[in-house]
């Protein structure tokens, strides 16, 4: 039943190692000795929070009433990663949080208003079908895509014209290629093409209203109300309008990248400043290291020998804990750092735990190899037991966290359970070895006072 | 010591402690009906909150601040009558009703323009009111899903023990105990010095309740652990001769999670101290369930204690 120690012992040292390994480096790199390929490579740098280093998060919403599916959802996050890459904004990272939100994050970002900006701009292209009535270029409109409410008929005219709702046609995601083209009168137009089972919808409704009004409405704003001249067949076409090259070019742009499958909502904003951020750092670790500096003391003045066994547990469980977080990577955010102090509470306890059980096998004449073995063995179960009830409330965390970009929450949830793992991990194999390889020689009958007895 | 004896003085401490809190809650709804017991805070409501730094000396008046809102306020964004406080000698920390970022750069610039000087934004966080709204009752839902899940991990934990179920409600009642004492600091503080809840104090509150469920499970499965070994002996005596084994344990760890709070509340900075207080309070009053209520449930269960609570001359009541 009993492993050898020194074998447990050699394999926590290999770990201690290649965690130091991790903890000291930037970025791992292992290459194969015979060929000298690299067989894995990563970058292990730790990686801050917003509010830690500064930057922008938004937590964008398709509105209510808006049919969204998980499909949108993503094709909306590809477009405005494009569009935010565009900017020059690196790091960026989104994701989908369903059924209608994306949580954004901008590391690091010195002009949030900027981006926000950019983000809002849905770009939602629309071909509009106008019937007969024409309304002048910039005037907004309702229509029936992406908005709750259906197509006030043609032939109602009771409804005042800025109730009207108008059918749409074609959006934006028709849209096979877009590119800027000198105008026949001066000045440039947009050419564009249309994908092909669009090309037909496109075919069959400007064949059946040769002389109507088909609006080109982006963002619900009519930008060009060109009469349908002829039937259009053969999936493309051009918007004029009063374009210079860079005008006609952002527009363009606009059109590829911008046509979202769903309008969006700036639904949450938060700018953290990166001198806030910075000094938090500092604080929060100045903290820890207070922090853990008096636990150490007390474990090693009221525990003694053990306690300083329990000492050195404790740097093997900060060691492994800073290279996981290093290696997974967790982002690390204040209540992150926050939820790894408390875990290092749980660690300690564990040992706590063994400790006093330890102590009463003493008392109660064992051996001391015989009372590590049976301090360890019932402390087991409510080590086990207790920290299963932390890492259940940390999932809970954890959902709650993701559903609403609280990152702060989800921070928090992550690094306090992966330390109760860890520390799980530390309880069962290392405190037990560490203790085994510096006292099976040691009779406790000579030096009571070692074990705080 | 005889913890199990004085088990009603006990109770009667927590009641003590956990009524001034009703009170404040209390206080509050009546003059906020629609926020509820507690002050909360932006993440819960919706609205906006600006901080931003000034150069030394040019920190504006609220009532500046104050007025640039109230002219940059419109149909679109409505901003007005914002609640300005002043930070220290150099920032301000400005509240109001949600504003997009765009609006937030107009303010900048005026603020920019009054002061003369660079102004830098520390802070600045807007959230829709359906959204906070969404969140609130989200928050409802995770304390709720995180007690029923201990009930039912506990119930699992303990199913080799007689009556195994009372072992989950108490350890769930001590927990309640916990929030309890937790939200009512948080409701006195909130009324007494305007502190407001927000998803940090929620996250507090559920580590709390994993705390206070770590320390339940700890005497408990002492308990269990004894009831096997004492078969003979009264369940009062093994409850209470557990506690006493396990309270060594009790102390020193609460004592060493609490040295690394004390760290983090005197030198951790001002943005995590309100959730690091809540932290510290919940993890004392966490040890204190446990020890107090919970082990001492299980013997006023066994009893049957309550039906003596309403007799005349009551045998078992000693407070």
């Amino acid at each position: 039943m009993k492993r050898r120690p020194i074998t447990m012992l050699v394999f926590i040292l290999v770990l201690v190692a290649v965690s130091i390994w991790i903890n000291l480096s930037e970025s791992i790199q292992i290459t194969n000795p015979f060929n000298s390929t690299t067989l894995y490579a990563r970058n292990v740098a730790i990686q801050l929070g917003l509010d830690l280093r500064g930057g922008l998060q938004a937590l964008l919403e398709v509105p209510e009433g808006v049919a969204v599916t998980a499909e949108d959802l993503n094709t909306t996050k590809t477009i405005l990663e494009n569009r935010v890459n565009a900017l020059g904004v690196s790091e960026v990272t989104m994701q989908v949080a369903p059924p209608r939100r994306i949580v954004a994050e901008f590391p690091g970002v010195n002009n949030p208003e900027q981006i926000v900006a950019s983000v809002k701009q849905t770009g939602l292209l629309e071909f509009v079908d106008m019937g007969d009535t024409r309304l002048p270029d910039g005037t907004t409109i309702l229509t029936d895509q992406g908005a709750p409410g259906t197509a006030t008929p043609a032939d109602d005219t009771t409804t005042p014209m800025e109730e009207r709702v108008w059918p749409t046609v074609l959006t934006g995601t028709a849209l096979q290629t877009v590119g800027v083209q000198p105008g026949t009168t001066g000045g440039y137009e947009i050419a564009f093409s249309l994908k092909p089972e669009s090309s037909q919808i496109f075919a069959d409704y400007t064949s059946k209203n040769v002389g109507k009004i088909l609006a080109i409405v982006l963002d619900k704003k009519i930008i060009s109300a060109p009469s349908i001249n002829s039937p259009i067949t053969e999936g493309s076409g051009v918007i004029t309008g009063d374009y210079t090259a860079q005008s006609a070019n952002e527009f363009a742009v606009q059109l590829r990248y911008g046509s979202l499958p769903v309008p969006i909502e700036i639904a949450e904003s938060r700018t953290v400043g990166p001198t806030l951020g910075a000094e938090s750092v500092r604080k929060s670790v100045l903290a820890g290291i207070i922090g853990l500096t008096v636990v150490v003391l007390f474990m090693l003045l009221h525990y003694r020998l053990p306690g300083l066994v329990a000492d050195l547990a404790l740097l093997t469980y900060a060691l492994f804990s800073l290279a996981l977080f290093k290696l997974i990577p967790v982002v690390l955010t204040l209540p992150g750092i926050a939820g790894f102090i408390l875990s290092i509470g749980m660690a300690v306890d564990a040992n706590i735990l063994i400790f006093e059980r330890m102590k009463e096998e003493l008392r109660s004449g064992k051996n001391l190899r015989q009372a590590i073995d049976l301090g360890w063995q019932r402390a087991w179960p409510s080590i086990r037991d207790s920290n299963l009830s932390t890492l259940i409330t940390c999932v809970i965390l954890y959902i709650f966290g993701s559903s609403f970009g609280a990152s702060m929450v989800k921070g928090f949830s992550v690094t306090l359970a992966l330390g109760v793992l860890v520390s799980l991990f530390t309880a069962i194999n290392v405190t037990r070895t560490y203790l085994h390889t510096l006292m099976d020689n040691i009779t406790s009958i000579d030096h009571p006072k070692w074990f705080g007895l | 010591m005889n913890i199990i004896k004085n088990r009603y003085l006990y109770f009667l401490i927590s009641f003590l402690v956990i009524i001034p809190g009703l009170v404040f809650m209390g206080i509050h709804w009546s003059q906020n009906p629609a926020e509820g017991v507690l002050p909360l805070g932006i993440d819960f409501t919706g609205g906006s909150l600006l901080e931003v730094q000034f150069a030394d000396g040019t920190q504006p008046e609220a009532t500046v601040v104050a007025e640039i809102y109230n002219n940059l306020s419109d149909a679109d964004n409505e901003i007005s009558a914002p609640i300005v406080q002043l930070l220290g000698t150099d920032a301000i920390s400005v509240k109001s009703k949600a504003m997009s970022d765009a609006k937030k750069g107009e303010i900048i610039a005026a603020l920019t323009e009054k002061t003369g000087t660079q102004v830098t934004v520390l802070n600045f966080t807007s959230v829709s009111p359906a959204v906070g709204q969404e969140v609130a009752r989200a928050a409802a839902g995770a304390v709720g899903m995180a007690a029923i899940a201990i009930l039912i991990y506990i119930w699992f934990a303990f199913r080799s023990v007689q009556h195994a179920i009372r072992y989950g409600t108490a350890a769930i009642l001590a927990m309640l105990h916990d929030v309890l004492v937790v939200v009512g600091v948080e409701a006195i503080l909130g009324v007494t010095l305007g502190w407001e809840a927000d998803s940090l104090f929620l996250t507090a509150v559920l580590t709390v309740i994993g705390f206070s469920v770590h320390d339940t499970i700890v005497v408990f499965d002492r308990i269990r652990e004894n009831l096997g070994i004492y078969r003979k002996v009264e369940f009062e005596k093994v409850v209470n001769h557990s506690i006493m084994q396990t309270l060594d344990r009790s102390i020193n760890t609460q004592l060493t999670v609490m040295f690394t709070l004390f760290a983090m509340v005197l030198f951790g900075g001002d943005s995590i101290r309100h959730f690091v207080i809540i932290l510290l309070v919940g993890v004392f009053s966490g040890t204190y369930s446990s020890i107090f209520n919970a082990a001492p449930i299980l013997v006023v269960w066994e009893n049957k204690e309550w039906n003596n609570w309403f007799r005349k001359s009551p045998a078992g009541e000693t407070a």
